[in-house]
């Protein structure tokens, strides 16, 4: 394998194109997957109560949805082909297990929501209103059913299960499709990621509709939107917070050096403290930081005095068990996005609960700090999924399949220059895309759908796109 | 790492193997049309209001089209994984032109009517040209599989981008992109109304010559070489023989404005073309142009045995729910598109 430019090598060219086209694909999905089942609840609220607020909602909401959904579908396309084109040796080695779920996925989920979505997108007027309402149900339903073969085929890689290693080709071999499929790593990981989804679509309403309302657009559409948002999402905050504490658990026993590593926590102990921030640098001799005693422990192994284990013990037993070699992931990547995540899921929770707060004490609308405040919020989603997907991802180095397969033995043997390429290439049309998107985003979200009196009609046009 | 058995395929195995031609085929078919579509698109239309009326055709059922594609990939990946990171890691930079030009495409369906003029006017070069290139490069892609790749020992490549663009694999390149145009043409005449219909049945007219010269040329290039290298296949002389004849058909039916027939017709060629390259290439996936013993068979890059039977259930309760499902939308949807306000001409014949 050849380096550029000074010993840049395929694989770390190889791990940037990865990370990048990963982590842009997934600021639009979880949007789509919780946004979109909002849009369907929307829908069936208009359709039970035939409440007009109800349908400007859905169409401003389905909007923004559909603008949002384009996005995740081409940028999706780039990831089912990229194992392929940067990590052969990864493909070949996994693909009797990993490539089934993706696979099952494509068939099961991708035809699902792209089919009914554009029922439902050209649909409007055309179909019964009952089958428009069913088609942004399956729709949403298809987005669900989707995460779950990928998060599947993730979790396999954290820790896998089901499989034996054949001896002449040396690829693994699925012996156990149920056992992949009931992963105690995929079961909590998928919650996490669903709720997380939830919570990213329900503040991602509630800051749009909380920047109408503190502008007095709409009251009536855009109140009964907040209202909902701010259910979804003291509910879906909770929810992501309870399964989160599972998965870190869980993780204590599975891959305990990601643990470790979020913690910097460089000797194993007992009682171990939780450090809330750290100033200076995280090699063991911190200039300040801020403790909480025992939390760590508790996160962990959910007793107070629970041990857990420290890095240099963990480092030393996997020399012992797979080789020579460092067994560390990036320390500080781990110790900040954990931080990250963790501190803005406690403040969603918050907002939830003030937002709820103010809600029963009817002072929503006239709570100018909080609607501000929960306007801004709109990036917190967004941070907390990036920033958790690299800690799972970046917390599993040096391995890409736990245990088995190393990512500097899973990339493909080909001249860095077409991975520099590529990774320029889907940088730039990224940055490109990403620019359209968010201008026409905050466009479409300034604009609310008119408010039509009784007898003016909502004349359907005749070509949609 | 890898064990290059030369074994002949198991029973299992050449049912994914034909599976995941089905699937090629289903989405030839289908994204065929709608890359037609996108070509013609600044052809067939002379104002905004007809570029709408030509994207709205395929409107509700392009997506939905893509992935049949997506499927053919992960069911690849899944039923022959050390074929899907052959390919994918060795067409690399060809694969990486069809991805960006699939990336423009999407994104101009959905926001060229949210846009300004003028960058509506981008988004329609993206339409064009997203759909022409990977109209293009998926023949080429195809002819090389047939004719060869230099591939070495252990499934390693041996050469570089230059050597994927022979002139067999450039004709099948303009095959796949002729018949993908006329394919969108015949499709343009079912489905709208109007100036676009007349226009489209034009372009058909004059096409469907030139596509009948570049696919013979193609098929018969195909087969002669598969001859003299022995290495036919299951190819039976048919097959092609049935997709040329077709073709010229289609000729016939474009200049009798059978539209249904017509497009009937050019699914037809696009189906006939794929098999006959896909039955060429049994029992290997991909060949190597460096030697014999270095092609890649079916049974050396399959999956094991269990993989392929949890595969095969899977697709056996899916796939008909599937079809059944986009059948339905096609139908739902199978109104002509016309210009708002315009009274629609009597509708001919139709399949
Ligand atoms: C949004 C983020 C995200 C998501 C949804 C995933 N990953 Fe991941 N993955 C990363 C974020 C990431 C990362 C944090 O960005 C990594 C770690 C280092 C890097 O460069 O990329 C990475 C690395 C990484 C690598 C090799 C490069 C490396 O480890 O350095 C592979 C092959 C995968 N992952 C595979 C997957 C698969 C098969 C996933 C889904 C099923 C998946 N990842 C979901
Ligand atoms: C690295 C692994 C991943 C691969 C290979 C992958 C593949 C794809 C593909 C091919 C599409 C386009 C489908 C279409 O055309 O409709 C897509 C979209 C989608 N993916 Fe991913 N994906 C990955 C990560 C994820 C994760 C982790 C999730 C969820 C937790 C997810 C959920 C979705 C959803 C909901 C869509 C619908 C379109 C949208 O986002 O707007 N994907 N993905
Ligand atoms: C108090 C709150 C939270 C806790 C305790 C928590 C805990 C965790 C843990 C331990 C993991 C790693 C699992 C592993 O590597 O095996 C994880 C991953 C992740 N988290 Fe969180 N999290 C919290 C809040 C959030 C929030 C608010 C979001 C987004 C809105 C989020 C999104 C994610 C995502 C996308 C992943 C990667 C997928 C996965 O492995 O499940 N998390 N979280």
């Amino acid at each position: 394998m050849g380096t550029i430019m000074g010993g840049i090598s395929t694989l770390s060219l190889a791990r940037w194109h990865f990370g990048i086209t990963t982590v842009f694909h997934y600021l639009f999905v979880p949007l789509t997957i919780g946004l979109g089942m909002l849009v369907a609840v929307l829908q069936t609220a208009f359709y039970r109560t035939k409440d007009p607020a109800y349908d400007r909602m859905t169409k401003f909401f389905g909007k923004l949805f559909l603008v949002n959904f384009a996005i995740g579908v081409v940028t999706g396309i780039v990831q089912e082909f990229q194992f392929g084109m940067d990590w052969s040796r990864y493909s070949t080695f996994v693909g009797n297990i990993f490539g089934a779920p993706l696979a099952i996925e494509a068939l099961l989920a991708f035809f699902m929501e792209s089919t009914f979505l554009g029922v439902w997108i050209f649909g409007r007027g055309r179909v019964s209103e009952r089958i428009h309402l069913m088609s942004i149900w399956l729709a949403s339903l298809g987005t669900i059913l989707s995460a779950a073969f990928i998060v599947a085929a993730n979790s396999w890689m954290q820790h896998p299960v089901g499989f034996s290693i054949d001896p002449v080709s040396h690829q693994a071999v699925m012996t156990n499709f149920w056992a992949v499929m009931t992963n105690s790593t995929f079961l909590l990981a998928y919650g996490h990621v669903l709720f997380s989804a939830f919570l990213t679509g329900a503040v991602f309403m509630l800051a749009i509709a909380a920047w109408h309302l503190r502008q007095g657009h709409d009251l009536a559409g855009f109140g009964k939107a907040a209202r909902i948002a701010i259910v979804a999402t003291l509910i879906t905050a909770v929810g992501t917070m309870f399964l989160g504490d599972s998965q870190a658990k869980q993780m204590e026993q599975q891959q305990p050096m990601k643990m470790a590593a979020a913690e910097a926590l460089y000797n194993s102990a007992y009682g171990a403290s939780f450090s809330l921030l750290t100033i200076g640098d995280l090699s063991g001799q911190p200039i300040f930081q801020v403790r909480v005693p025992h939390i760590l422990s508790v996160l962990a192994t959910n007793t107070w005095n629970g041990k857990v284990q420290g890095i240099n013990q963990l480092q030393a037993e996997a020399t012992a068990k797979y080789g020579a070699g460092s067994y560390v992931p990036v320390i500080w990547v781990l110790y900040w996005t954990f931080r990250i995540m963790v501190g803005l899921g406690i403040l969603l929770f918050v907002v939830g609960g003030v937002g709820l707060w103010l809600m029963k004490r009817k002072r929503l609308e006239q709570s100018k700090h909080f609607l501000r405040f929960a306007s801004w919020m709109i990036l917190a989603p967004f941070v907390a999924n990036s920033v958790g997907w690299i800690f799972t991802e970046i917390g599993r180095q040096p391995w890409v399949v736990y245990g088995l397969l190393k990512t500097s033995d899973a990339v493909t043997i080909i001249a860095p220059g077409y991975v520099a390429a590529s990774l320029v290439g889907f940088t730039s049309v990224y940055t490109l895309l990403a620019v359209v998107e968010i201008g026409l985003m905050i466009r479409l979200a300034r604009v609310p759908t008119p408010v039509l009196s009784d007898t003016e009609v909502d004349a359907l046009p005749e070509l949609i796109y | 790492m890898l064990g290059l058995l030369t074994t002949s395929p198991s029973g299992l195995e050449q049912l994914w193997f034909g599976l995941i031609t089905v699937l090629w085929l289903g989405y030839f078919f289908l994204e065929g049309f709608d890359f037609g579509v996108g070509i013609l698109m600044p052809f067939v239309s002379k104002d905004d209001l007809d570029r709408r009326v030509t994207i709205n055709t395929i409107g509700p059922v392009w997506d939905g089209n893509e992935v049949w594609l997506l499927t053919a990939g992960g069911a690849t990946f899944a039923a022959f994984p050390l074929w899907y990171a052959t390919v994918f890691s060795g067409f690399y930079l060809a694969l990486f032109v069809i991805l960006v030009a699939l990336i423009f495409r999407g994104m101009a369906f959905e926001l060229r009517h949210r846009s300004s003029a003028s960058a509506a006017a981008w988004w329609d070069r993206a339409i064009f040209w997203g759909s022409a290139l990977p109209a293009l490069l998926w023949g080429v892609a195809f002819a090389d599989f047939v004719h060869g790749v230099p591939l070495g020992a252990n499934a390693t490549w041996t050469g570089t981008f230059f050597d994927l663009v022979k002139p067999y694999a450039l004709v099948g390149g303009l095959s796949t992109l002729s018949l993908f145009t006329l394919h969108g043409a015949t499709y343009l005449g079912l489905k709208c109304d109007g100036d676009v219909r007349d226009r489209a049945q034009r372009v058909a007219r004059w096409l469907a010559p030139v596509t009948f010269a570049i696919v013979t040329a193609f098929l018969g290039w195909t087969y002669l070489t598969a001859h003299s290298r022995h290495e036919v296949g299951l190819v039976p002389p048919l097959l092609p023989i049935a997709g040329v004849a077709a073709l010229a058909a289609v000729g016939w039916m474009v200049r009798e404005r059978l539209e249904g027939w017509a497009f009937l017709g050019t699914g037809l060629v696009i189906l006939a073309f794929f098999t006959t390259l896909m039955l060429n290439l049994y029992p290997n996936v991909l060949v190597s142009s460096v030697s014999p013993s270095d092609t890649l068979t079916i049974s050396a890059t399959a999956s094991h045995r269990y993989t392929l039977e949890v595969m095969s259930w899977v697709a056996l309760i899916f796939t008909p729910l599937v079809l059944l499902y986009q059948g339905w939308t096609y139908w739902i949807f199978k109104k002509r598109v016309t210009r708002p306000g315009a009274t629609s001409a009597p509708v001919s014949t139709n399949v």
